[in-house]
């Protein structure tokens, strides 16, 4: 018995052993050959006339990060993909936990507004850029949409908007990182502390006072590479993308605290109700707690959507618009029409990196959870 | 339900029924919000060709003109036939490796399985310019493909079988995972009473875990269908030639040009959403929980 069972076992094994060599190649041995690439100087010419690409070692990297050629044009997509990142995930949430609660009401026809809800979900990004694009029109689209009910039309350029706010100079952005982790080390300092956890309280103090030292003595200002002042912001254009990006994914938010509140039993906010709850109470103490696991993997869900956007930019800038381009679009245009393919592996592993800092500790936790249950 | 509110609340009736008229109407006009791009898709491209300008551009066509659709059909049923010669096999071969290996991760544990598992799923998650310029490299050095024109053998890179390799390998990870949490659900005493029959490896497959596996294989299927139908970054990099590309690339080529006018565009995006549109009405229930899989575990 035990012996076919463990033939069987063996048949599982080869059964699946396709997969895991496609994976291991496909994956894995491609993401090598990409780190590998990223520190050569591979480029069409060299491709072309058969040379073989030499080995540069970080040469590339420091490149996208302290070179002045094309007005430092990675750095734009760093800090474009960042903001668009937080206004993005803000909004899906926002739109996602609010239309998951108008739904959670016993609706009448609630499978209809569910599916108007959801259907962007079904569209390429390619559509939906080509139709955004038409709404998003200066002069007429959704501007003129006030002028439906008397108001004076809106006026905003969209993702051909050239105006830029929070501005601040490349150059300072270690400073400005130092300060905003100040910030949140003091703020959990303080948490840590109101909640009678005084080691750990003591120990993210002395991480601020470290942080502040060190912003004393100017030092977070020593690792920046760049010679020359570099103006970078947050491009209004940004919010064109953040519109149509929110309207196709915000349902997927949706679907996930909705399958999150029909899993809370009406019980339980029953008791909270004849405990004297208001119906706003028994959300904030009762069912906003609940949900807390969902919204952080919808965080990390559209975090790593957003990381990698590409589709959605592509149609809307066609990665002739500074203002919305992306890592992900920087990478295909200088890879495939600038013909740097070392550069553009740089940039791949940039991004791969940004997201594994997401993905790995989400994998690692949901998995874990999963043994022990 | 509505009998337990409490008594103490005597004004709770009204106050009741004016918060059921406000969740009511903010439900309209949220739907009215989110439909505003279908609207503005339908006026657009059932206008003529001189009905299209910025100045009449929300109102409602003056008489009903399908040339827009016309054109939009010449200009892109080509490509519309390549994603479904793409679509159709690469998700009928994912379905079935993902239905086999999540059989094997659910009811054939092995050492190991728990390191393997994660490392494919990652997979899933990995932004795919990392793994583009090796994949081009790859693909172009398999040539395997015989033109019988010229009796020439050429390379994946380029052809729609080198994209449909493409989907399948990285569709591994999200089909594997969908039905190993499907089989998880199949109780293990179904393939041990199976097992003391006599039934192997196979035959518990074939008599035990596929007759309820349908339900696995629309998830699946829809979901595959639906991601390789939308999926952009491969197309545009793997298929060079303008009359082999799906439907999507062929949508963002005439969105780019300024020849193409607005009611062609609109016509053309209606075009390119329907099939998975149609999916997605008539089978929303399968395609959510597709959905729910790739962010929710078990």
């Amino acid at each position: 018995m035990t012996e076919r069972f463990s033939r069987d076992r063996i048949i599982g094994i080869l059964v699946l052993l396709p997969s895991i060599i496609l994976v291991g190649i496909f994956v894995y041995g491609f993401i090598v050959t990409t780190i590998y690439i990223s520190m050569t100087d591979s480029n069409t010419v060299q491709q072309l006339s058969g040379t073989q690409p030499n080995f540069i070692g970080f040469q590339n990297y420091t490149t996208l990060f302290t070179a002045t050629v094309d007005a430092g044009r990675f750095r734009t997509d760093l800090v474009n993909n960042v903001f668009f990142t937080i206004l993005f995930i803000i909004a899906c949430l926002v739109i996602g936990i609010g239309l998951a609660i108008l739904l959670d009401q016993k609706i009448k026809g609630e499978s209809l507004f569910r599916t108007i809800f959801l259907f962007p979900m079904a569209l390429s990004f390619v559509v939906t850029g080509v139709v955004w694009r038409w709404l998003f029109n200066p002069t007429s689209g959704l501007n003129a949409l006030p002028t439906a009910v008397g108001l004076p039309a809106f006026q905003f350029d969209w993702f051909i908007s050239q105006d830029q706010w929070l501005k601040f100079n490349w150059q300072s952005l270690p400073t400005i990182i130092a300060i905003i982790l100040l910030g949140v080390v003091i703020f959990f300092a303080l948490y840590f502390w109101s909640h009678k956890r005084s080691q750990l309280a003591a120990f993210v103090t002395g991480i601020a006072i470290l942080l502040l030292a060190s912003l004393a003595l100017d030092i977070p200002s020593r690792f920046n590479g760049l010679r020359n002042p570099e103006a970078k912001g947050f491009n209004l254009a940004l919010l064109a993308v953040v519109v149509a990006a929110a309207w196709q994914m915000s349902g997927y938010t949706m679907a996930m605290y909705l399958a999150g509140l029909r899993g809370i039993s009406d019980d339980l906010r029953e008791a909270a109700r004849v405990d004297g709850a208001t119906e706003f109470g028994v959300y904030r103490y009762v069912v906003f707690p609940l949900l807390q696991p969902i919204t952080l993997s919808a965080i990390i869900i559209l975090g790593h959507i957003s990381l990698k956007i590409f589709d959605l930019v592509f149609v809307m800038g066609g990665g002739n618009n500074i203002q919305i381009d992306m890592p992900g679009i920087n990478m295909f245009f200088t890879t495939y029409r600038g013909g740097q393919t070392a550069i553009g592996a740089a940039i791949a592993v940039i991004m791969l990196l940004m997201v594994a800092v997401v993905i790995v500790p989400y994998l690692w936790s949901s998995l874990r959870s999963e043994v022990q249950h | 339900m509505a009998a337990q509110t409490l008594p103490s609340r005597s004004s709770s009736g009204t106050t009741r029924k004016i918060g059921r008229i406000v969740i009511y109407a903010l439900l309209v006009i949220l739907s009215l919000v989110f439909l505003i791009p279908v609207y503005m898709v339908l006026v657009t491209s059932f206008k003529s060709l001189g009905e299209v300008n910025l100045a009449t551009m929300w109102q409602l066509p003056s008489s009903l003109d399908f040339s827009s659709f016309g054109e939009a059909l010449n200009e892109l049923s080509p490509n519309f036939a390549n994603s479904l010669v793409l679509v159709v096999p690469a998700t009928v071969i994912s379905a079935v490796i993902g239905s086999l290996n999540g059989y094997v991760l659910a009811k054939w544990r092995f050492p190991g399985a728990n390191i393997i598992f994660p490392l494919m799923l990652f997979g899933m998650f990995i932004p795919y310019q990392a793994i583009l310029i090796p994949l081009v490299q790859f693909l172009s050095q398999i040539k395997i493909i015989f033109n019988p024109a010229n009796g020439q053998w050429t390379s994946l890179y380029g052809s729609i079988w080198g994209l449909i390799l493409v989907h399948v390998v990285y569709g591994i990870p999200i089909t594997t995972l969908i039905f190993r949490n499907y089989y998880a659900e199949v109780p293990n005493e179904m393939i041990e009473a199976g097992a003391i029959d006599g039934a192997g490896f196979w035959r518990l497959y074939w008599d035990v875990v596929l007759p309820i596996s349908l339900p696995g294989f629309v998830v699946v299927i829809i979901w595959q269908f639906t991601q390789i139908w939308n999926e952009f970054l491969f197309a545009v990099t793997l298929i060079v030639n303008p009359a082999s590309q799906p439907i999507t690339v062929a949508l963002q080529n005439i969105s780019g040009s300024q020849i193409v006018a607005w009611n062609v565009q609109m016509a053309g995006a209606f075009l390119a959403a329907l099939p998975t549109l149609l999916v997605y009405i008539l089978l929303g229930r399968y395609f959510i929980r597709g959905l729910l899989a790739g962010s929710i575990k078990g």
